[in-house]
């Protein structure tokens, strides 16, 4: 072994062939097979996508970096069952690209956030969190308030999602500006986003001010929607997981 | 430095440059037509492009260098990465302390977007890794390849293109953040364009190295090569594959990822875990296996624990990332998979570390005298202790309390400032006075009090986040008599406080240091350089003379 070893290491082309070669078993091995096993994602037939207005308050959510203190994934253990929810599945992130999973909890978790604090709480709380939780180290966002929503190119951002596999109709794409703008004007038509998004689509003027859409309203949408677009996890499938 | 350069080599420097101001000036304008934060990146990229152009023009008249140069290593961009390491430490770690400040008191920031704490800490995080690590590996790795294979730099353009390249990575990294730029994969933030920017600078590294390698005047490639070979191939692969994303437009700067979900989860970690082994462990590494038996004046203690650490790491590690993923919704086989192969991982990551100190034998009275040796074998000991630590986080019923919790954030700063940035800092100190040809650094008393404000630093911190880890883990869970929950998430946060102060102050020990050896560095190159060379560098053995005695612990 050693013998060979001292041969090996006079050729570097062959050191570095050999290297790669180690190194991309555990990949391979690990990685490629959650691509080929059905069992890896559940199937819920009835999971939506997020609306532009939505997608949009993902992506300020990734912009402001919420994903290092706060975790979008529940594990299979009976205090956090308890305090957030039932666990998260692997299907509710299906078309989360990339993932928000998290890997620290400096603040709670958010997986199941959706519904559970009224719109005018997320609002005043991203203003200052201060107001609302005297206790509370979130940075301040009252900046979000005064950003209007650049809604242009969500078209763009839809087709994107499309080629990557979030099935996003061609109607979806073409409507994408007017829907993002429709979901915080309720006294608009909303008739055609309802149509396209579900009927469990809300349509609110998030931040308390009808008369722009601002980057406050399509990031309490999207908090508003977290855990709710697909119900699997409150009706598990018969998927082994581990339990505590 | 620039009329080092052949004429040649300054003009392609020029083109090189004159390319990279057009791609900036396209960036620009298309960005601005789509109104689009491209086009702020597109300045970026055209004034990073006239800021190096500045030295270039300057230099571009000075008569051709003389043929003499080649008989000698090449050590310029040994010296600008070594300062350029430096800066980024400063401003990585300054940033990081202040992060920590935030956790402790949120409101000590300004009233801006950029300044805020989901913003910043990308820019700490990239800045020390990224910046600080990543320069100092590829200054090291210039000196170890060249030493180790007693060759000249196969050419004197390719390793500037490297450094000068890897740096507007860096710069486009951290500045992206601030005004907003993320694909928001931890450690793996920049978006598409700079991401194909650092495959291209990525792949002239490995050309540059393998075609040095090939210029050796030793049948044998010592060890510290295959890590640095490992650092640059595996890092390369998982850069590309985590970073397979989907722009939404070529005129902006936001992509999709290709994966979604588990997939995108497994994945991202299968990087991050990685880029803790192959950028963090790897890389360092190989700066271990050559400047501790360097500077300790002793050959490595074992030839075959050198070969059973390097393959086993290579090969165990990739197998580990699926430990950041305990309990979620990724398959339990993945899980059990990445538990075991942590747990195996700890043999080979002992056996380096072992090799290390053991080579130390014989040499103790110098790590009691000599405070570079010193930071070198304390590194070594701090890898022992957070590999272990690490092996032990994965085991699945420990992550269940230590995860999303600060225990995690003390595992990685033990590994990070009590090992990685402890060896760059002895490495610093052997290198610099052996580059700039002085006897000694400026002030042996200011490395000792870089020693010792480095360790306390390190400690205060580790201990720190150790306490709240585990109380906020264990309060997390804990239950009252009649079977629910004591506390609300609230209580546990207002538990940290204390902890976030003691953190908060441990990184103000660590920066004071950092920048104390910036004075230190500093002033030693100042110094006049004295008439004759001073021993400790291995010289270029010159055309026609015999080849010294092997110092390297081949057999």
């Amino acid at each position: 072994m050693f013998g060979t070893h001292y041969r090996i290491e006079r050729k570097s082309v062959v050191l570095a062939v050999a290297i790669m070669i180690v190194a991309s078993i555990g990949g391979l091995i690990e990685i490629a097979p959650l691509f080929t096993i059905d069992e890896t994602v559940e199937t819920d037939p009835n999971m939506r996508v997020y609306t532009p207005l939505e997608l949009a308050g993902r992506n300020i959510y990734m912009r402001e970096g919420c994903y290092a203190c706060h975790s979008q994934m529940i594990r299979t253990l009976r205090d956090e069952v308890e305090r957030y929810g039932p666990y998260s599945l692997a299907v509710e992130s299906k078309y989360d690209h990339p993932m928000l999973w998290g890997s620290k909890r400096t603040g709670p978790d958010l997986a199941r956030v959706g519904g559970k604090y009224s719109d005018q709480w997320h609002t005043a709380h991203l203003t200052n969190p201060r107001d609302v939780v005297p206790e509370s180290i979130m940075p301040r966002y009252s900046f979000l308030r005064a950003a209007p929503l650049q809604t242009a190119h969500l078209a763009d951002d839809l087709r994107a999602l499309r080629r990557v596999g979030v099935p996003y109709t061609d109607e979806m794409i073409a409507n994408a500006t007017a829907d993002a703008a429709a979901q915080a004007s309720p006294d608009d038509d909303t008739a055609g986003l309802v149509k396209r998004y579900g009927d469990a689509t809300q349509v609110r003027t998030f931040d308390g001010d009808k008369d722009t859409v601002t980057e406050m309203d399509a990031l309490v949408a999207y908090l508003q929607i977290l855990g709710k677009l697909s119900s699997a996890a409150h009706t598990p499938p018969p998927v082994q997981t581990a339990q505590k | 430095m620039v009329s080092g350069l052949t004429v040649n080599e300054r003009q392609r420097a020029l083109v090189v440059l004159a390319l990279l101001a057009i791609v900036g000036m396209a960036m620009a304008a298309f960005g601005a037509m789509r109104g689009d934060l491209l086009q702020v990146h597109g300045f970026v990229v055209l004034l990073f492009s006239l800021v190096v152009l500045a030295p270039v023009l300057k230099g571009y008249f000075a008569p051709e260098p003389p043929a003499e140069r080649l008989h000698d290593y090449y050590d310029d961009p040994i010296k600008v990465g070594i300062i350029l390491s430096m800066i980024w430490a400063v401003f990585g770690m300054g940033v990081g302390d202040w992060v920590a400040w935030l956790l402790a008191f949120p409101d000590m920031t300004f009233d801006a977007a950029w300044s805020s704490f989901g913003r910043l800490r990308p820019v700490h995080t990239t800045g020390v890794i990224f910046g600080f690590g990543g320069s100092a590996l590829i200054a090291t790795s210039f000196h170890v390849m060249q030493r180790t294979s007693r060759a000249r730099l196969a050419d004197q353009f390719s390793p500037w293109f490297v450094l000068i390249g890897y740096q507007l990575f860096c710069i486009l990294a951290v500045s992206g953040y601030l005004i907003g730029i993320t694909q928001s994969k931890e450690y793996a933030e920049p978006e598409w364009y700079a991401d194909i920017w650092l495959v291209v600078v990525w792949v002239v590294y490995l050309l540059l190295y393998l075609r040095t390698l090939a210029r050796r005047k030793e049948p044998h490639i010592y060890v510290a090569n295959w890590y640095y070979l490992a650092f640059i191939l595996v890092v390369a692969i998982l850069h590309i594959v985590n970073n397979l994303a989907v722009p939404a437009s070529f005129a902006g700067v936001k992509s999709y990822s290709a994966f979604s979900g588990v997939q995108d989860a497994m994945t991202q970690w299968w990087y991050g875990h990685n880029a803790v082994a192959f950028f963090l462990t790897a890389g360092f590494l190989g700066m271990l296996y050559y400047y501790l038996p360097k500077r300790a004046e002793r050959p490595i203690y074992s030839y075959r624990m050198s070969i059973v650490g390097f393959w086993g790491i290579t090969f165990f590690y990739m197998w580990a990332g699926s430990h950041h993923l305990h309990y979620t919704a990724l398959p339990d086989w993945v899980q059990t998979l990445g538990m075991t192969f942590s747990l195996m991982l700890l043999i080979p990551s002992w056996i380096a570390a072992g090799n290390a100190l053991a080579t130390l034998n014989g040499a103790w009275h110098r790590v009691r005298d000599d405070a570079a040796l010193r930071f070198m074998m304390m590194a070594a000991i701090f890898y022992g202790l957070s590999t272990f630590e690490g092996s032990f986080m994965a085991i699945r019923p420990v992550n269940a309390l230590s995860h999303y919790t600060d225990w995690t954030v003390a595992h990685v700063h033990a590994g990070v400032l009590g090992w990685d940035a402890l060896i760059t800092f002895g490495a610093f100190y052997a290198l610099v006075p052996w580059l700039w040809k002085r006897e000694r650094m400026y002030s042996p008393v200011l490395v000792e009090v870089h020693f010792w404000l480095a360790l306390a630093g390190t400690l205060i911190y580790v201990f720190a986040m150790w306490n709240s880890g585990i109380i906020q883990g264990l309060m997390w869970r804990t239950y009252n008599d009649s079977g629910t929950l004591t506390y609300s998430f609230l209580d546990t946060m207002i538990a940290m406080h204390p902890y976030y102060i003691a953190r908060a102050i441990g990184g103000l020990l660590f920066l004071t240091g950092t920048l104390i050896a910036c004075y230190n560095i500093w002033m030693t190159i100042r110094r006049p350089a004295p008439r004759a060379a001073p021993a400790g560098d291995t010289p270029l053995p010159q055309p026609g003379a015999p080849l010294p005695a092997n110092p390297q612990p081949a057999e």
